[in-house]
């Protein structure tokens, strides 16, 4: 027993070595997993406060370019506005086929929250956005994210009680369905190849699809987080790969990752529905 | 300023540099400039071991956490923080230099040549260690390797940058009353 004692005194700072090590290594395969980004919401929570902070002071020097973003914003709301449309007919009424939730007889599918972000990163392989927003204030794991102007920014993958950290879709596992807004029947999978910061590459594109530069690509309206329309971005480089039957894309984000400053979560209500349905349908299929 | 406020002071604001300046700069993807570690390559010499390399450890998690990748940067700063008491018995000049001088420095090491071999040492494991582990996620051998070698040489230029802006007073302290 004492020679144990003796070992463990003599070796004591190796012992320390290893076992800090085992701890560091511990910490990032448990919590490097696709959904598993943060994990600790309290460090969450510790670091977002530094982080509001710093967006403070840098929002300052950003408010130029905000002004000009709310500027095309506030344009594209009013060229939606209703008085924009004549109506030529009203002899004919209009059926929706759903439920009547609020007073215009339609059910709300969609609903934007908009977020401010705390802190971004662009640089790293495996890059995070903190939102000013959380749990607290409605904001759920899985639910998309926009920008002021439609381009798609990432995906939820954790909430603490105010803050909330999205999977930018610059990260190495950021994988969105896109279709192409020229041939919707044709589209792919958004990727990120740890590149270039605000470059995308869009893989799963067969030859036959109708693509060429400069084309819009949008996020696919039928996965149940983003509403159709919102932009991944545009086709700013498009070969054939020699070995497939598939076009090598390079896109050009439609977000700028370098001075998101105000985003939109956008929360589908129907969502859980749909998964319910699925579910039962799975469950009840005879084996 | 006593010596526990000194490095407080650092380790904020290495970390807040680290994270608010330097991981906003884009140079390239093999490039990565690293400088918050110089808190480890400052830490005094009188300092316990196992002081060391707990306090490395809560450097490297707090920028992981910033970074929300928890692990990578604690693991490569306890490996220096462990290595680091070897490297400076083989380098420091004579007998009796640790007593004299507060903690590492050209002047303390005798010399920029060794002080500068001492912090590229550290730097490369630092460096290498991380990429390596970072390179078992994702990445190949030459992005490993490549990595490692270009960023350690901009790491090491921003060190001696510091080193020239922020000159440390070391005093040479006797025990001759």
């Amino acid at each position: 027993m004492r020679n144990v004692f003796l070992f463990i005194r003599r070796f004591s700072n190796f012992l320390l070595f290893i076992l800090l090590q085992v701890l560091s290594i511990y910490l990032i395969i448990h919590y490097n997993k696709y959904h598993n980004a943060v994990g600790t919401a309290a460090m969450n929570e510790i670091t977002g406060r530094v982080n509001k902070q710093y967006s403070e002071i840098n929002d300052f020097f950003l408010l130029k370019q905000k002004n000009k973003a709310l500027h095309a914003e506030n344009e594209r709301l009013r060229n939606m506005l209703k008085q924009d449309f004549e109506t030529p007919d009203t002899s004919n009424t209009v059926v929706t086929d759903s439920i009547p939730y609020d007073t215009l007889g339609n059910k709300r599918k969609w609903l934007y929250q908009n977020a401010r972000v705390v802190s971004n990163s662009v640089t790293l392989a495996t890059n995070y956005i903190v939102l000013g927003r959380g749990a607290g204030q409605l904001l759920e794991k899985d639910e998309g994210v926009v920008d002021t102007n439609n381009g798609v920014v990432g995906i939820i993958t954790e909430v603490s009680q105010n803050y909330a950290v999205v999977m930018s879709l610059l990260h190495k596992d950021s994988k969105i369905t896109a279709i192409l807004k020229n041939d919707p029947a044709s589209g792919g999978l958004v990727i990120w190849d740890g590149k270039e910061p605000n470059y995308l590459s869009l893989t799963n594109v067969r030859k036959s699809a109708k693509a060429k530069k400069g084309d819009t690509v949008l996020a696919s309206p039928i996965t149940a987080k983003f509403p159709a329309g919102m932009i991944l971005g545009t086709i700013d480089d498009i070969k054939p790969d020699v070995s497939t039957n598939n076009f090598v894309i390079k896109l050009k984000s439609a977000a700028n990752f370098y001075n998101l400053q105000y985003v939109y979560a956008v929360k589908n209500y129907q969502k859980e529905e749909i998964e319910k349905l699925l579910d039962k349908v799975k469950s009840s299929r005879p084996q | 300023m006593s010596t526990l406020v000194k490095n407080i002071v650092r380790f904020v604001l290495l970390i807040l540099v680290q994270y608010y300046i330097l991981d906003k700069v884009s140079l390239h993807q093999m490039v990565v400039p690293y400088i918050y570690f110089l808190f480890i390559i400052w830490m005094p010499f009188n300092l316990g071991r196992a002081w060391q390399m707990i306090l490395a450890f809560l450097l490297g998690f707090t920028l992981d956490s910033f970074r929300h990748n928890p692990g990578f940067h604690a693991a490569a700063c306890v490996l220096i923080a462990y290595l680091r008491p070897f490297l400076i018995n083989m380098l420091i000049p004579q007998e009796g230099a640790e007593t004299n001088y507060d903690e590492p420095s050209a002047r303390s090491m005798g010399g920029l040549l060794p002080y500068m071999l001492y912090a590229g040492v550290l730097t490369l494991i630092h460096h290498a260690w991380l990429f390596f582990l970072e390179a078992l996620q994702f990445g190949n051998f030459w992005y490993f390797i490549i990595k490692t070698l270009l960023s350690t040489v901009i790491t090491l230029c921003l060190i001696f940058v510091a080193e020239l802006m922020f000159a440390r007073k070391q005093k040479f302290r006797t025990n001759t009353a």
